[in-house]
């Protein structure tokens, strides 16, 4: 598919990475020859310089033959009046990434339809919600939700001395009676899908599916369920910080956010009255001494510089902070934060670009556009899809254990009407269901090509 | 630097050249002969070369611009060296250097030869020398990216630099579709030269040469007089085809894609019109007293002037023997080459028109001090830098040329001779003037510098130059 996506900054080069990777042709745009120059000698992908709200720039990009068109520069306005050249001027679909806050409530649904806009992303409310969701429940390092919050996925570590240590699937099965299904394992650098005799090892990453009810039962099983975190120290005054505390503060939280520009702090002052805003540079240990750190139930560190993450979440953690989350850019820094034992780490580009492989993957077999969502796990190693079951789908009502599956491919859950179902092999598809397939290191484009 | 990536990248490229060797010792078998042999084994030697490199198989891809230049220049030495042997082992050119001058003189699309006649050769050995021109002319490493299953982003840091010109910029996203393209248009015009040939009476197998010789603009062909032997109708298809094949091929596509505006405003194209046209009114006025005909003289003067400018090299008549003026216009010809992007060589028209640009600005800057003025070119100004590295060019052109000139002088021949060598394999034209009739009579040393010389010119300096730089290999 012939996608163009302008402006190449931190989000655009994910963008492009995850959009290569998944075998699309890719045009770049940036007003900068220098950030093209750099981008189109490590991938493979044309470039054009110029300005992405000028015709001839698009024109040279050939707009006319782009199935999509993703704007994600700088600016909102940008943005916006790029993706309604790009429709006029014949792409198929538009994308834009606005993030303004005065854009994301009222306006932005009649925006969408005046502009004719396919998405509005927005990085910094998506990253919010994925904090807000775990820090609703600290024990998971990061969670998914599938059909509409049905059925749940979440991501945790086992600490070297958890009772899960030596215990294979099949034991932990036997001796807790939550149901739920361990669909992969991230051990030093690789991935397994396990079977029943797989045995778990302390250090192991492991994806669960689960519906809510049953993953905290799980957690109040294990002794390591913590409750939800009633009040958050977040520092940094970013647009996420502004989300997150919106979202924290009506769910009934105490929230304080602490920033050393006064601008900064009389904005949050103005928008979000009942937060707690602290002017004060929050690098400094005596501050958030004073704040209060060592009694927070939680605290998120979202500050634009990632080493200043990383290093105030480890000071964090040094004074038993029971949740700490560092926002994180820069890959080969998450992977040191991992090293420092940064265990939950969000990182928004990441985010953004799982939603736009997602939209581009269903538009891609727009015949039956049957993907749901689709999440990447374990450095994007394992991918989540959900699908929804058509008529097509030729194996309708074989048991699961008599499926031919490819190999490392898992069916981790099905959702018939509305009712979760952690399958057995003696289970079946059936049309209209939804059905949740993880799968390790390749590619799923359709419900049939997990079979043989 | 990663050698593992080198060395598999070179492998893959000798694999190709195995393929290439097979196909020609295919037509030796088509015309019974048993100096085929040697082309098999050739091609079975370089088939093991291939399999060996297999077992360096990287575990780190990363690529970066100095592994592309290093790798191509590497393998098109190597693939050389290969290439020479069936010529040393069926002894139909006895020695290796000759062999590999010859062989270079292929893969740079130069048309240089060391034989009086091009007969010794059996049909097999001669085929093999025309495919070199044909695969040199849009390159080893054009077609392998085009073959491959799966390129690497980095792998534009291969193709630009074996593709000529100032700016190298891919057709489609995919460097893969890319270079398919590009081999696609190439196979096209080719199949329709090779027809056109056909059609005019020429034999298969003499059409085959001729037309692999004319796409990769190289010069090679069946006779020691070249073209003129054939008809007036044959001499006017391949002056055509000379001329078209001196087109940036980005136009074709252009053309493919139904988007004519662009093909048919390129200011690059429009001069390398301009220049073909002058040079071949001028010299035919120079020359309009030695021929009967105003059609003859007119269609030497085309062929040739086509001929040079896109440094195919074939001729129609000895333009030794033209005045003085015919004979100049037809080396400046060679110095300008043809379109960038295309299969030519020589410092390609776009260079030209940037060179002239800029120095007019210079001009310009010096009466009106306080004026600021770009470039431009193709509808877009320029920027500094490749103003810059187009200027670089041409002083380290001249700088390489000089040498050049300076190493050919030992042998004690005239200048005009030396100079017009020089100036023939610098520039991937092939023929040249003054006392000598081709390349045997120099010596092993001058025969060496302009085989590099040739390569030097095919790849554009910059990939030699940086292998044989002692920075490159350093930690």
């Amino acid at each position: 598919m012939n996608i163009i996506v302008s402006g190449c900054g931190k989000i655009g080069q994910t963008i492009i990475e995850s959009l290569i990777a998944e075998g699309h042709d890719i045009t770049a745009i940036d007003i900068s020859k220098h950030v093209i120059d750099d981008i189109t000698n490590v991938e493979d992908i044309i470039g054009v310089n110029g300005n992405c709200t000028d015709c001839d720039t698009l024109k040279d990009a050939r707009i006319d033959d782009a199935e999509l068109f993703i704007a994600v520069t700088g600016s909102d306005e940008t943005n916006m009046l790029s993706c309604f050249l790009a429709k006029r001027m014949g792409a198929k679909h538009t994308i834009a990434r606005i993030r303004n806050p005065e854009y994301n409530y009222q306006s932005l649904v009649f925006l969408r339809q005046q502009l004719d806009l396919s998405m509005a992303i927005n990085p910094e409310m998506l990253a919010a919600q994925e904090l807000y969701n775990i820090l609703k429940f600290p024990s998971a390092e990061k969670i998914e939700h599938f059909s509409r919050r049905n059925f749940e996925m979440i991501e945790v570590t086992l600490k070297p001395d958890s009772v899960l240590d030596g215990v294979s699937l099949f034991q932990m099965r036997e001796k807790y009676d939550a149901k739920v299904l361990v669909c992969a394992v991230w051990r030093d650098g690789e991935v397994f899908i396990p079977n029943g005799s797989f045995v778990l090892k302390g250090g192991d990453r492991i994806g669960i599916t689960a519906t809510a009810t049953e993953i905290l039962k799980l957690f109040k099983e294990l002794n390591v369920y913590q409750k939800q975190a009633k009040d958050v120290m977040i520092l940094g005054g970013s647009r996420i910080a502004y989300y997150l505390a919106k979202m924290l503060i009506s769910s009934g939280s105490t929230v304080k956010i602490i920033d050393k520009d006064s601008e900064v702090c009389k904005r949050f002052c103005d928008g979000l009255p009942k937060a707690n805003v602290v002017i004060g540079d929050g690098t400094q240990q005596e501050l958030l001494l004073e704040e209060g750190i060592k009694d927070t139930g939680a605290f998120v560190s979202l500050t634009g510089v990632d080493e200043q993450n990383i290093l105030i979440s480890v000071l964090a953690q040094s004074f038993d902070v029971p949740k700490v989350i560092a926002k994180i850019n820069r890959d080969e820094l998450a992977e040191l934060a991992d090293n420092l034992g940064l265990d939950t780490i969000i990182s928004p580009k990441k985010i953004v670009s799982d939603v736009l492989v997602r939209y581009a993957r269903a538009l891609r077999n727009s015949l039956g556009s049957n993907i749901e969502t689709l999440y990447r796990l374990f450095d994007d190693h394992v991918e989540a899809i959900e699908f929804k079951v058509t008529d097509e789908f030729d194996c309708q009502n074989v048991p699961l254990k008599d499926l031919a599956l490819k190999p490392n491919i898992l069916i981790a859950g099905i959702i018939r009407e509305k009712k979760p179902i952690i399958p057995t092999g003696n289970d079946v598809i059936l049309a209209g269901d939804k059905v949740i397939i993880i799968a390790a290191d390749r590619k799923i484009q359709e419900l049939s090509d997990i079979l043989k | 630097m990663n050698y593992k990536m080198i060395i598999h990248t070179t492998g893959q490229i000798i694999g190709v050249g195995a393929i290439c060797l097979l196909l020609s010792a295919g037509v030796s078998l088509v015309y019974a002969e048993v100096e085929g042999i040697w082309l098999l084994l050739s091609a079975l030697f370089s088939g093991v070369l291939f399999f060996i490199s297999r077992f360096f198989k990287p575990k780190d891809t990363v690529f970066f611009a100095k592994e592309g230049l290093v790798t191509v220049a590497l393998s098109w030495i190597i693939l050389s060296l290969i290439g020479a042997l069936p010529f040393y082992l069926s002894k139909e050119i006895p020695d290796y250097i000759d062999c590999f001058f010859e062989t270079v003189s292929g893969f740079s699309t130069t048309g240089a030869t060391i034989l009086s006649d091009p007969q010794v050769l059996s049909k097999g050995n001669m085929f093999w020398r025309s495919l070199t021109h044909w695969i040199g002319g849009m390159g080893v490493l054009v077609l392998l990216v085009a073959l491959l299953p799966s390129v690497s982003g980095r792998s534009i840091h291969m193709l630009r630099a074996e593709m000529p010109g100032p700016v190298v910029g891919k057709l489609v996203p995919k460097a893969k579709q890319t270079a398919r393209i590009l081999y696609i248009i190439y196979i096209v015009l080719t199949l329709l030269q090779f027809i056109l040939l056909l059609a005019g009476g020429m034999p298969v197998y003499e059409s085959a040469v001729h037309t692999l010789g004319t796409a990769g603009t190289g010069g090679f062909g069946v006779y020691a007089e070249s073209i003129a032997s054939y008809s007036p109708y044959l001499q006017w298809v391949i002056t055509i085809f000379m001329f078209l094949f001196g087109i940036n091929f980005n136009l074709f596509f252009f053309i493919l894609i139904k988007r004519f505006k662009l093909a048919f405003t390129s200011q690059e194209l429009w001069t390398y019109i301009g220049i073909v046209l002058v040079s071949t009114v001028l010299i035919a006025l120079n020359i309009s007293n030695m021929y009967p005909t105003f059609e003859e003289t007119l269609r030497h003067s085309a062929f040739q002037v086509s001929s040079y400018i896109s440094t195919t090299g074939y001729t129609t008549v000895n333009s030794n023997t033209w005045p003085a003026f015919s004979k100049m216009i037809l080396i400046v010809l060679m110095f300008i080459g043809a379109c960038a992007g295309s299969t030519a060589g020589g410092l390609k028209v776009s260079r030209i028109v940037l060179i002239a640009k800029s120095v007019r600005n210079r001009i310009f800057n010096v009466v009106h001090p306080r004026t600021v003025k770009a470039v431009r070119f193709e509808g877009k100004s320029v920027d500094d830098a490749t103003i810059f590295s187009v200027l670089s060019y041409l002083a380290i052109y001249v700088f390489c040329f000089i040498v050049l000139l300076l190493i050919l002088s030992l042998d004690n021949f005239n200048f005009e001779t030396n100079f017009t060598a020089a100036a023939s394999t610098f520039n991937n034209v092939g023929p040249f003037f003054g006392q000598l009739s081709n390349y045997a009579d120099y010596s092993v040393i001058s025969k060496i510098a302009m085989s590099f010389a040739m390569l030097l010119g095919r790849l554009e300096i910059y990939p030699i130059l940086i292998l044989f730089l002692p920075a490159t290999w350093k930690k």
